[in-house]
């Protein structure tokens, strides 16, 4: 891929080759990165639905303690005996909920979908650098996630050790069921993603370093291609290190090798482990496991980026600070991971460390916040479905962001350290505000890839119930956590103490059952829409950024003559020249492929 | 509560499914090529109305929250170190409303101030720097006097000095219990290795170590009030950890080595109980206990005892087994005389040791005896 500066190796389009292909190869083992983007997507929602359906599960037996259901006689068999929930299964739920929400749904609902589809279609390229290393990525992606949900089938339980999986209680069968078989697979799938993973984001990085159209410099990239690609390096960068930890975890379980195993007496006997240290997988776990929350949320930050401006009809405020804040927060990234252990026994000089590079932190993030609100300020705001979701994220980001500074904080974390505070805090700021990302992408972008409308109304229903049922959910939780009361604990009624929290607990359930069901909503609506959806216009939203340019119907290099040349950023809404009016007559808006206009100045922005 | 909540539930549910038999009804046609489904004027007032309203809303909700599950959090800390946590607590949770208050007030009045009309012109606005800089330095300087006075307070926990001559307890963590060791006379402990581990010595102590002999291995914790402590912690099988929610104290248990973390107790058990919050907190639970016994005597089931008083516990937390959520030990703080009592009533390492050693002879000497009657 040694392509020269801004000229596309694949200049013209396809049509000399027809890739008609059959079935299979058009809709299955398709290399188109429009398909690959849509199969990304449907196998996100398929995992979504499931790890949604888990956290329903074992919210109902915080709420309800240890009472019996029909569902869980149903859905966990043995692991309900009489319809009520086990203990060994409340762990591996909560465990594999969290794996599934963070790698499976989050990571590639957002990155996967959106860098397949945008970047070729946003830099004006015909396809991914190399299509046949993406279509491997889908596919070793897809292994992984049927790898995961067999896990829930073994005898002996799925992985149980919280999504963190740390060892000893990881790596040690005789310490927890699921540690077993359950854990082996855990591994294994995840080796397999990470795999996909570097797969992908390589492809993404190459992709947009050469292939990007004519006039299309790095400072007229649309933001979210800016976020992907950022995404993808942090991705680069840290998921090799979660694999040698998980291959060392592997030689520990398998080999007897001792990386992260010492002086363990367990089940009536010593073991024979000396000199490793748990502390070491942590290290390495949370290498990448703080970078993996910046995969999550940046693409959707991107996205919020690029549907705010396009719907409040205004440039996004601040472009040039909010690169910089993409590249401080990526930089960053990589080096606060020790936040996640204030407590865990490391030198607490460290902490001190940790602490102010963790807030340090929060001022990139905090400028971000300042250019949306500004962003909408004076705008024209176009109220669809997507831009609610925009909107919702903005605010979520802050209110989950805001609680970081006492995590961050290794003094304020020894109290709330591994309480709900901690799982309030994260939920908000990455789990739910990245929600709202990719559901502000799929409906913005949803034209794109299937040529039709999702139904606005429906999109209402489930932006406002969603939204009230989240803060309904994670409020609350702060609450719970500032009581002192510990995360992962299968019953908090062993003792009085907390039994005035039960309250808050059924409040929390109840919220976040509503939240689950209007996601059939969307459901709903997502697939009918598919079939019987609204045919759209070419750029329904009155777009600047080059996929708008490409017919509706999606073919096969996108373009069906020359790709675009760009002539302009992305963002020239409401873009006015001296006599006040707009520069392009009787529209707010200048598509990038359009020249500057007689007596335009292109901004330095 | 929760019977307004459920109305609630299935009011919404009717309601979506009202609009969607309409929607239904709307959509039949649905090969046309229209703008029905983008935002219009209407949408775009009837959502920026429903923005401020959320906005208010979401308002009220935190008032509510603070309002009635406020009571619910920690009582002040009942350590020495814990005085300035709860003050950096206080100003961090101040900064965090008030940022919170100021920027969701900003975005929904936004939302709302700004919601699409035909021929409104929106400003092109790409840039100001002077704005920029402001916003940025602001964070910077809240932050630093943040970070300052953590770190302040971080490396004064942090820094354990053993020239307060702390008391220095073990607490030894395995699935699902806490055990503590006391260093006794000596005020050191004992060396220990899982690999001494037997049925009669579950701490593995080495008893070759005559520092272990005056060590005093007990089930439940004593403070003295007002008296550094000093914990040592060992796990013999996974991470637990150990978290002292009234002291703001945590630290985590590992295998393979020792954590430690030294507080200061300062208020006894009996003076927390004579506090407001403690009584409140205590009727509360009872009320609430009282209710559900009723229902459980109606079902002919054992009624759950009553919580006549409060205790300080330490939990673990950090998810180590199936049994994680009922890893517990109570923890009481006494007037230094009371400690004394108390501490004088358990036995030393050294007698349990001795009468291990002298059952072990008694063993011996009936299976000589045995063996000789065979004979
Ligand atoms: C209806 C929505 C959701 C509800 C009600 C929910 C609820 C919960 C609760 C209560 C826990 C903590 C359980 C415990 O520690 O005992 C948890 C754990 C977790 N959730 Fe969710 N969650 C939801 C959606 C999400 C989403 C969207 C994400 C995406 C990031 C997510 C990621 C996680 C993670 C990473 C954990 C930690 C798992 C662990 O401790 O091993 N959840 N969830
Ligand atoms: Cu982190
Ligand atoms: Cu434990």
């Amino acid at each position: 891929m040694s392509a020269v500066g801004h000229v596309p190796v694949n200049e013209h389009p396809h049509d000399d080759h027809h890739h008609e292909g059959n079935f299979f190869t058009k809709y299955i083992f398709s290399m188109d990165h429009k398909v690959i983007a849509k199969q990304y997507l449907f196998t996100a929602l398929f995992m979504g639905i499931i790890g949604i359906a888990m956290s329903i599960f074992f919210r109902m037996q915080l709420a309800w303690p240890s009472e019996s259901f029909k569902i869980f006689e149903i859905f966990l068999g043995k692991w309900a005996p009489g319809g009520v929930m086990s203990q060994e299964v409340y762990l591996a739920l909560v465990t594999i909920h969290g794996t599934i929400m963070v790698f499976f749904v989050l990571t590639q609902g957002l990155s996967g979908t959106f860098s397949n589809l945008l970047i070729p279609l946003q830099i004006g390229a015909r396809d991914m650098a190399s299509g046949f290393m993406n279509m491997l990525s889908y596919w070793l992606f897809f292994l992984s996630c049927i790898i995961m949900l067999s896990s829930l089938f073994v005898e002996s339980g799925a992985a149980s050790a919280g999504w963190t999986i740390y060892p000893p209680l990881s790596a040690l069968p005789q310490a927890i069921g699921g540690s077993g078989l359950g854990m082996t697979l855990w591994l294994v799938s995840m080796a397999i993603f990470i795999a996909s993973s570097l797969l992908g984001s390589l492809n993404y990085i190459v992709t947009v370093i050469n292939l990007r159209t004519k006039g299309l410099s790095m400072t007229r990239l649309p933001l979210t291609i800016w976020a992907l690609f950022v995404t993808a390096i942090i991705g680069v960068v840290s998921f090799p290190v979660l694999l040698s930890a998980a291959l060392m975890l592997i030689m520990d379980r398998s080999f007897g090798t001792s990386f992260f195993l010492s002086d363990i007496y367990i089940g009536g006997e010593v073991l024979h482990y000396q000199g490793g240290s748990p502390i070491l997988f942590e290290h390495l776990f949370w290498f990448l496991g703080h970078p993996e929350v910046y995969i999550v949320i940046l693409p959707a930050m991107g996205i919020a980026s690029e549907i705010l401006a396009t719907n409040s009809r205004k440039p996004i405020f601040g472009y040039r600070a909010m690169i910089a804040s993409i590249l401080g927060i990526a930089f960053l990234s990589t080096i606060v991971w020790g936040h996640h252990m204030f407590v865990s026994g490391m030198n607490p000089f460290l902490g001190s460390v940790f602490t102010f590079t963790t807030l340090l932190i929060a001022i990139p993030s905090a400028v971000k916040a300042f250019n949306w609100i500004t962003t909408i300020w004076k705008g024209n705001l176009q109220m669809n479905p997507s831009m609610l979701f925009s909107i919702g994220f903005v605010s979520t980001f802050i209110t989950g962001g805001l609680t970081g500074l006492v995590l961050g904080d290794s003094t304020l974390d020894i109290n709330v350290h591994d309480t709900y505070f901690v799982v309030a805090h994260f939920h908000l700021v990455m789990g739910i505000s990245a929600l709202y990302g990719m559901f502000a992408g799929i409906y913005h972008w949803f034209p794109k890839m299937f040529g039709r409308m999702m139904n606005k109304n429906l999109g209402y229903i489930h932006f406002w119930i969603t939204i009230i049922g989240a803060y309904g959910v994670f409020f609350p939780m702060h609450f719970v956590g500032m009581a002192g009361l510990p995360r992962r604990y299968y019953d908090n009624t062993a003792f009085p103490y907390f039994d005035d929290l039960l309250e808050i607990n059924v409040l929390i359930t109840i919220f976040a059952i509503i939240t689950a069901l209007v996601q059939l909503v969307f459901l709903y609506n997502f697939i009918h829409s598919i079939i019987a959806g609204k045919k759209a216009t070419a750029n329904p939203w009155n777009s600047n950024s080059l996929e708008w340019t490409t017919p509706v119907e999606p073919i096969h290099g996108n373009w069906p003559g020359e790709i675009p040349h760009v002539y302009r950023w992305p963002y020239d809404y409401s873009k006015t020249n001296e006599k006040g009016e707009y520069v392009i007559a009787g529209q707010d808006y200048a598509p990038q492929n359009v020249p500057l206009q007689e007596g335009e100045e292109e901004l330095n922005h | 509560m929760t019977v307004f909540l459920i109305i609630i539930v299935v009011a919404l549910f009717a309601i979506t499914v009202w609009q969607l038999t309409r929607i239904f009804q709307l959509s039949r046609n649905t090969n046309t090529l229209d703008s029905s489904q983008i935002a219009n004027d209407k949408d775009n007032k009837t959502q920026g109305n429903l923005m401020l309203a959320f906005g208010i809303a979401f308002y009220i909700f935190m008032l509510y929250n603070f309002w009635s599950f406020g009571d619910r959090a920690l009582p002040a800390a009942s350590s020495e170190h814990g005085e300035e946590y709860d003050n950096l607590l206080l100003i961090t949770m101040a900064v965090i409303m008030f940022v919170q208050v100021i920027t969701q007030g900003l975005l929904h009045y936004f939302a709302f101030k700004y919601k699409g009309k035909k021929g409104q012109k929106a400003l092109f606005f790409a840039d100001n720097d002077k704005l920029e800089f402001v916003w940025t330095i602001i964070p910077v300087i809240v932050l630093a006097g943040l970070i300052i006075y953590g770190l302040f307070t971080w490396s004064d926990i942090m820094d354990i000095d053993e020239e307060d001559d702390p008391i220095v307890v073990e607490l030894y963590a395995k699935q699902f219990s806490w055990i503590a060791r006391y260093a006794g006379k000596d005020n050191v402990l004992g060396k220990a290795n899982v690999r001494f581990i037997e049925p009669s010595n579950p701490l593995g102590i080495d008893n070759s170590d005559p520092y272990a002999l005056d060590d005093v291995v007990t089930a439940e914790i004593h403070l003295p009030v007002d008296r550094p402590v000093l914990f040592k912690m060992r796990s013999q099988d996974v991470l637990h950890s150990a978290y002292f929610p009234h002291f703001r104290a945590q630290m985590n248990v590992v295998p393979g080595m020792i954590t430690q973390f030294a507080f200061t107790p300062t208020v006894t058990t009996d003076a927390i109980n004579e506090t407001e919050y403690m009584r409140d907190k205590v009727a509360r639970i009872n009320e609430i206990r009282r209710e559900k016994n009723e229902e459980l005597v109606a079902l002919g089931e054992e009624p759950l005892t009553d919580y006549d008083n409060f205790e300080y516990y330490l939990l673990c937390n950090k998810i180590c087994g199936v049994a994680h959520y009922n890893m517990q030990m109570k923890v009481v703080v006494e007037t230094e005389e009371e400690f004394n009592v108390w501490m004088a009533e358990q036995e030393e390492y050294s007698e349990t040791l001795g009468d291990l050693i002298g059952a072990k002879k008694d063993r011996k000497s009936t299976g000589e005896e045995l063996a000789q009657v065979e004979n």
